[in-house]
């Protein structure tokens, strides 16, 4: 089966691992990719490591072709005010930005601060982590792409949670720079950002609503902090557990949750150097690594989950959603397995 | 579960199921192939292991 396929917005990170993945993908033609500062330009001016892999210029994104998918890759807030636009050119749509990913409007404008322009298609939008959605993204027409912070929250917690096993959770995220995008700031200035730990998010992360409302209602603390990588996320999730569990236990809620999911591995050793979830083995992956410990003076749980942001966290999980709403092979494109050493 | 999976052995740490290629010896050590532990084999009949010995590693000590 041959699919098509136009990316919006194909400049920055995100588009360009959509471009990488897409490009290696045995079912997927890539139609066209937009980029309005880039236009006519080839995909490599952006995305060096593709150079001799594609002919593909970038266009502006009025010369956008239909695609069966289309994948948005504009701003937070600006796909939802085009919306129908681009739907008008794509069977399924796979918006990557935050502007589709709560199903309430009340919680949209609680958590971003505006109203949002398409509020009907809140309901109607898929959420694409497919850990938590799978059933509902076959034959999904409008698809989200999923916040890295919150796809590895979710993951980490998903097995606790279905278990009623949560009391209350702060969950400690340290980030990759990749995460701010291609723009640059002052905070990412070399001088500033080189060997900083700098938490940027000490409480308010907006993406503690995906997680509660993938995972159901309890105290989530979040704090996000952006340490020496340029790829991935780890997060550390302290668990007030509901009532005493072992490890043993933990072991079984893990598998049963994740031992048929093509890309969660269950990552806790008692032996060797890589006992735990690490994100510097994931780059360029689609898989994601959880762990977990049991504090036996506590009773604490350690929920851990660690991904690659721009993969997993973004193009990864969009592309897996895609080949789930268009009946491709669920792990078609996506089976590179991380680099190591990196 | 069928009944040939049911009657493995499992890790005393994590319960994952243990295979070997060939029958075990009492006194091998093995590694589980979940949680990485090494187990050693304290009787063939039945079979039945028991956390192997380790040297413990300075983590952050």
């Amino acid at each position: 089966m041959s699919i098509s396929a136009s990316i919006v917005g194909g400049s920055g990170y995100t588009g360009g691992e959509l471009l990488r993945l897409l490009l290696a993908h045995p079912n997927i033609n890539i139609r066209s990719v937009s980029s309005r500062t880039l236009a006519g330009q080839p995909i490599h001016r952006a995305h060096p490591s593709l150079r001799g892999h594609s002919d593909l210029l970038f266009t502006v994104p009025e010369e956008i072709e239909t695609s069966d998918a289309l994948f948005l890759c504009a701003p937070h807030g600006t796909a939802s005010k085009e919306i129908e636009r681009w739907r008008a050119l794509g069977t399924t749509i796979i918006d990557l930005s935050a502007d589709f990913r709560l199903r309430s409007p009340d919680a949209y404008r609680a958590w971003y601060g505006q109203t949002h322009p398409a509020p009907a298609l809140l309901s109607e939008a898929v959420y694409g982590l497919p850990e938590i959605s799978r059933e509902s993204l076959r034959n999904a027409r409008l698809i989200s792409g999923v916040g890295c912070n919150a796809t590895a929250m979710i993951l980490a917690l998903a097995p606790l949670a279905r278990n009623g096993l949560i009391q209350r959770v702060i969950a400690d995220i340290k980030v990759g720079s990749s995460e701010a995008g291609r723009e640059f700031s002052a905070a990412s200035h070399h001088p500033e950002r080189s060997r900083s730990l700098r938490t940027y998010s000490p409480a308010g992360h907006r993406h503690t609503a995906e997680v509660l409302q993938s995972l159901g209602d309890f105290p989530l603390d979040v704090t996000v902090t952006t340490v020496e990588l340029v790829r991935g996320v780890l997060c550390t999730a302290h668990v007030i557990p509901t009532r005493p569990a072992t490890e043993k236990e933990l072991w079984r809620l893990y598998r049963d949750a994740y031992a048929n999911e093509p890309f969660v591995r269950i990552v806790n050793e008692k032996t060797g150097i890589n006992r735990l979830p690490d994100p510097r083995v994931l780059s360029g992956s689609n898989h994601a690594d959880v762990g977990f410990a049991v504090d036996p003076r506590s009773g604490r749980i350690i929920a851990l989950c660690a991904i690659d942001n721009l993969v997993k966290g973004a193009a990864g999980s969009a592309i897996q959603s895609m080949n789930i709403a268009l009946g491709l092979p669920e792990t078609a494109g996506l089976t590179f397995p991380g680099l190591h050493p990196v | 579960m069928s009944t040939a999976t049911a009657t493995l052995p499992r890790c005393p740490e994590c319960d994952a199921h243990i295979t070997f290629n060939r029958a075990p010896l009492r006194g091998q050590v093995t590694n589980c192939p979940g949680c990485a532990v090494e187990l050693e084999v304290t009787d063939t009949e039945p079979l039945t292991f028991a956390l192997a010995p380790k040297v413990e590693e300075d983590w952050g000590e």
